[in-house]
């Protein structure tokens, strides 16, 4: 049963364990520094689709059942699935997993899909409502650029503070405590704004959103950042993770040196130039479900808060003149029960 | 959290990096400048066999036009325009772009309400505000030749 305790943290007791993971990525990600950890690299970004909407949908529905092949399971053994994306009625996820008649909650959390989704996930299992359930989220870089920005073709520069968004999927299935990566307890997040309205700077827009959530967890659960192996950031890129940095030493919480961002990781900043770095909703998630889970069921990573952070950026509210709102969630994993 | 949205916006500006302008503006200034140059080409060549300077100045916006839109179709334009910014954007050739990349791009929503609708997503303004402040131009002009 989950406790709840402090402001907006879930103590899950029982240490529901993520059974089984998959990350798909496409080709610019493929050529990456995680590459190796990757479960398929698609050479091609259309994977052979008539659209990039449906190469989306796809890699999605690719990932899970990725996952569900790791686990020796079958898509019916999948109590509930949580699932969102970036597109307009998160259509990804919708056309992506149509076809595997799993019960399906469908989120948004821009960026930080990955971490709500888990975080559902987890509590489900934890309280007995499912046996299994499962997490999935994705972006492309193509379908993202049509949606919120230009045509791929139209010839414009990208500002050093803009971020590139991921061509890729992640996929996580909970289930009762068996072994580790467990999730050991999540931390909602809250609509955090400072009135950020670059749509070119989304770090910037999200990173009180990860400030408030991480000093709220650990004020919650009375831990310090030295109590971590890592704090890992899900993409605030290069400007937004420095700006966390201070933001949280101005609140005299130091996590300098246990930092980590997803979207400092995906990517070779300065060969592959994605300027500030990688986001969109497939770089947390690709970067937990195949690097991170993996360190920490290996034990070379034992006590994890994962971090994924999203900005509401809607090109109606934009354009109208609104500010940027950013969220993050939190997800605590361990390699051991209990500590 | 201690931190107003003004002191926010300070420490944002202060971690964000600038366009490297030492870099941009002259690699503008050199490819934008080349484009005219080759248009200033063009236009002689035309001329030389025979065009009268309309025709010729016409047949050049044309020809340039058409690179421009080829070149977006090759996915090359905008690869030259990673470097070359305004240089690439400023002539004729950005405006050919401006059409042709959205026609591209919104092909896959159907022919009328995809690339038919989505054309002028991006030469739309452009086409509003240049023909309205022609008008206006030519408004005063005339309210001057009046006296």
């Amino acid at each position: 049963m989950s406790q709840k305790i402090g402001r907006s943290t879930l103590l899950l007791n029982s240490y529901p364990s993520v059974k089984a993971f998959a990350a798909i990525v496409g080709k610019k990600e493929g050529e990456g520094p995680l590459a190796r950890h990757f479960d398929v690299i698609f050479d091609d970004t259309t994977l052979g689709e008539e659209t990039w909407e449906k190469a989306e949908s796809r890699m999605q529905r690719e990932a899970v059942i990725k996952a569900l092949e790791k686990a020796k399971s079958a898509s019916t053994e999948i109590d509930f699935i949580f699932a969102g994306d970036l597109l307009n009625q998160c259509i990804s996820s919708h056309y992506g997993l149509r076809d595997l008649n799993i019960p399906f909650y469908g989120l948004y959390g821009a960026c930080s899909t990955m971490a709500e989704g888990l975080s559902l996930a987890s509590i489900f299992v934890d309280n007995g409502l499912a046996k299994h359930a499962m997490a999935v989220t994705s972006s492309h870089f193509c379908s993202a650029e049509r949606q919120f920005r230009l045509p791929l073709e139209y010839g414009g520069q990208r500002p050093p503070t803009s971020q590139w968004t991921a061509t890729a999927a992640g996929a996580a299935m909970v289930a009762e405590s068996a072994g580790p990566p467990y999730v050991k307890a999540t931390c909602a997040g809250t609509i955090t704004d400072l009135g950020i309205k670059d749509i070119n700077n989304m770090g910037a827009a999200m990173a009180p959103a990860a400030a408030h959530t991480i000093k709220t967890y650990l004020y919650d659960s009375h831990t310090a950042p030295q109590d971590y192996d890592l704090i890992i950031t899900g993409d605030l890129g290069m400007i937004g993770s420095d700006l966390l940095i201070d933001l949280l030493k101005r609140e005299g919480i130091d996590i300098s040196k246990v930092h980590n961002d997803c979207g400092k990781l995906l990517y070779d900043l300065e060969a592959q130039d994605v300027h500030a770095g990688g986001s969109g909703a497939g770089c947390s998630a690709s970067v937990l479900c195949s690097y991170l889970l993996t360190r920490i069921q290996e034990g070379a990573l034992q006590n994890v808060l994962f971090v994924a952070t999203g900005a509401l950026m809607s090109t109606t509210s934009f354009q109208q003149g609104e500010t940027i709102p950013g969220i993050a969630h939190l997800v605590h994993l361990t390699y051991q029960k209990g500590n | 959290m201690k931190i107003t949205p003004n002191e926010y916006n300070e420490m944002t500006k202060k971690a964000s990096p600038g366009t490297k302008s030492y870099k941009t503006i002259p690699m503008a200034f050199l490819i934008g400048g080349l484009i005219c140059m080759a248009g200033e080409g063009l236009l002689n060549l035309y001329q030389y066999m025979g065009m009268s300077k309309d025709a010729a100045g016409a047949v050049t916006s044309i020809t340039l036009i058409f690179v421009a839109a080829l070149l977006t179709g090759l996915d090359l334009y905008n690869t030259i325009a990673k470097y070359a910014g305004a240089g690439t954007l400023v002539p004729i050739t950005g405006f050919s772009n401006g059409v042709v990349s959205p026609a591209l791009e919104f092909k896959s929503e159907g022919y009328v309400l995809g690339l038919g609708a989505k054309l002028f997503v991006i030469a739309g303004p452009v086409i509003v505000y240049g023909i309205s402040a022609s008008i206006i131009y030519g408004i005063i002009l005339y309210l001057f030749k009046l006296y």
